[in-house]
């Protein structure tokens, strides 16, 4: 049984049908990839299962339980927990406060010692190097910030991490930090839903890859064993596309 | 064996005494100036106008600015708050003025007792914070325009209460002028006072210290906090024998300085005060953390006005009575000015309640310095406001040091 289990998700804005009949399924340490070209659903998805939209049709099951996500908070108690791609740290705090912003242990005498130690434990979870937890978030890098987002969301000790596009505005070294991050979310027996607009990056580090196509499912891919190719043309529902097309041209134009 | 949170290869040792003064070093480097500019300051202003006037510095003079920077200093604090959360309030002189007619026509005219009197002008105050939150929260007008709809209404508000007359004396032998005025604290209070902070200090530290070294955490070596706490004694000691010389240190001093204190404990150690730092720095951040900012701002701007009321009474206790003028003038710019100048951030996020304290001592040591010469409001006015620019100048300065470090 997969710890989620979402069937027939279906989800329209007015006349517009963002999500048609989309099922997904995430076990317990497993790195499920969605790609899909831009308003192919990706988003929406990712928000029904943060609890920020209600779906309209079908059903979530949530370790073997039938389940409705009405809200954040909910998603958060049931041990969804999602990374959003703006990552909302707070730069004028340190690593620790923005670690336990809002969930301060002691609300009146924060004990900051026991945070700090746990802020550790977390970033030691992840084998994050981060040279102190003191300094203002401001003062880290784009990986860095990554990193502390996600050990953010380990704080409730979900089953489900969600990322949204968690490499898009970092560098070589910095995307290889945060793709070892979900390998370790992966070990320490995490389900992680890794949404991405990065062919390499899907395939480094997903066990599978979902594709959406115009709100629909498009296709559900081994990535060890599938090509970029063949994750490109269903994303674009064509063998024949524009990617491919330039592919060959320039092959054509190196011969 | 270094401890879990030292651990990184990349991070300087800094271990001891001299690691401590190294690494505040490197802070001030990078920007990170904290305290330091406004005492700087501060000992500059000092110095310059003992030369022009050997008064200055004298005990006498020195207690008496104490007593006076109190209702100001008072009203900065909530603006620290205000400040904090990115907002602003420029209604804290009417709201302190209003108070203080609320209070005086009550105690006097009405022959309310003071306590009462003072609790209903207090309670005034916090409900028209309650109201500026209400209507920020629920209509989204700035607070800038808010508040200043505030200044005008209240002040037209004190106006009306105080009727054609427009002043209520306060008489000499109640208690409320007695305590503003006379109270002062006994030198050999003041000097148990002061061992008792430094002994607090210490214990204080020493605990934690111990806390973070069970748990395998770097701690201030025991030495360190020994000397801390001494410095803390022998300047406060220092300070308090001066004052001692005259009248001493006002009653209404150390409740400004409680007041700070407890301010400053609930912005550094309480749930509360981490939800303030985290919607000044990002509002959105901090509601997705699940931090209710609307209740963060309507407490927020409770705190201030009830300061600014608070501040007004004691005002008025000072002046020994309520007029027309009562939180006119300059009273609400110097508040401002005051947690502007200790180096609290207008962008909301950085800053302490010490800002406040700070801030109204260098805006007070102006004022006086320049009474002392004999110089007019004019002088006064131009002065503090030069001052103003230069300690924001500073700060942005600050800024940009801290960006290129890596800190902003």
């Amino acid at each position: 049984m997969a710890t989620l289990q979402l069937s027939g998700i279906s989800k329209s804005f007015g006349a517009v049908a963002a999500l048609t009949e989309v099922d997904l399924s995430v076990d317990a340490g497993q790195v499920v990839a969605i790609v899909g070209d831009n308003g192919a659903g990706k988003s929406t998805l990712v928000k029904v299962l943060s609890g920020v939209y209600a779906p309209d049709a079908g059903t979530i099951g949530f370790e073997g339980r039938e389940v409705t996500i009405p809200g954040p908070a909910a998603a958060h108690r049931l041990g969804i927990a999602t990374v959003f791609q703006d990552l909302a740290l707070c730069e004028n705090l340190n690593v620790i406060e923005n670690l336990f912003l809002g969930q301060e242990l002691g609300p009146f005498r924060l004990d900051d010692v026991a945070m700090e130690v746990r802020s550790w434990e977390l970033l030691r979870q992840l084998s994050a190097k981060l040279p102190t937890v003191r300094l203002p978030v401001a003062a880290l890098s784009g990986g860095q910030r990554q990193t502390v987002a996600i050990a953010r969301s380990l704080l409730g000790d979900p089953k489900i991490i969600i990322l949204d596009e968690p490499t898009a505005a970092l560098g070589v070294a910095q995307t290889a930090e945060v793709l070892n991050l979900i390998d370790r979310l992966r070990e320490n027996g995490h389900g992680v839903i890794m949404i991405s607009h990065n062919m390499a990056d899907v395939r480094a580090v997903a066990d599978q890859v979902v594709v959406l196509r115009l709100g629909r499912n498009n296709g559900v891919f081994d990535a060890r064993s599938t090509s970029s190719e063949q994750i490109v043309a269903a994303i674009t529902g064509l063998e024949d596309n524009v990617v491919s097309q330039r592919a060959a041209r320039v092959e054509g134009a190196d011969q | 064996m270094t401890a879990a949170d030292l651990s990184d290869e990349r991070l300087r040792q800094a271990t001891g005494l001299r690691g401590s003064a190294s690494a505040l070093v490197d802070r001030v480097r990078a920007g990170e100036l904290g305290m330091v500019p406004v005492v700087a300051g501060l000992l500059v202003i000092c110095v310059v106008l003992q030369i022009l006037n050997p008064i200055f510095l004298s005990s006498t003079n020195l207690v008496n600015l104490l007593m006076e920077c109190v209702p100001v200093g008072v009203i900065a604090l909530g603006i620290v708050c205000v400040l904090l959360v990115g907002q602003i309030d420029l209604s804290v002189g009417s709201i302190s003025g209003l108070s203080a007619a609320i209070m005086a026509i009550l105690f006097v005219k009405d022959g309310w007792p003071a306590w009462l009197a003072v609790l209903v002008a207090l309670v005034a105050g916090c409900a028209i914070g309650v109201l500026y939150a209400e209507i920020f929260n629920r209509v989204g007008i700035p607070t800038f325009v808010i508040t200043l709809a505030g200044l005008l209404s209240f002040l037209g508000l004190q106006l009306k209460a105080l009727g054609a007359i427009g002043s209520v004396n306060l008489p000499f032998d109640s208690g409320l002028v007695e305590f503003a005025q006379l109270k002062f604290v006994p030198p050999w209070l003041s000097y148990v006072l002061v061992l008792l902070a430094a002994a607090w200090l210490f214990v204080v530290g020493f605990l934690h210290a111990a806390k973070r070294r069970t748990a395998d955490l770097s701690a201030r070596s025991t030495r360190f906090l020994l000397i801390r706490s001494g410095v803390l004694a022998v300047g406060l000691g220092l300070a308090a024998w001066y004052l001692n010389r005259t009248r001493g240190i006002g009653w209404m001093f150390v409740l400004f300085v409680a007041l700070a204190l407890i301010l400053h404990y609930a912005l550094t150690s309480t749930k509360w005060g981490k939800a303030v730092y985290a919607v000044g720095g990002n509002v959105e951040a901090a509601r997705r953390a699940g931090i209710n900012v609307r209740l963060v701002y309507t407490s927020v701007f409770a705190i201030c006005t009830t300061l600014a009321a608070f501040g007004g009474v004691l005002g008025a206790a000072r002046l020994a009575a309520a007029n027309q003028a009562s939180g006119g003038g300059d009273v609400n710019l110097n508040a401002i000015a005051a947690a502007v100048i200790g180096g609290t951030s207008l962008f909301g996020g950085r800053g302490t309640a010490f800002a406040a304290v700070l801030g109204v001592l260098v805006i007070q040591a102006i004022s006086s310095g320049l009474t002392l010469l004999s110089l007019d409001s004019s002088y006064r006015f131009f002065v503090t406001g030069v001052v103003l620019l230069l300690a924001v100048g500073v700060d942005s300065l600050a800024r940009r040091t801290r960006t290129s470090h890596g800190r902003a």
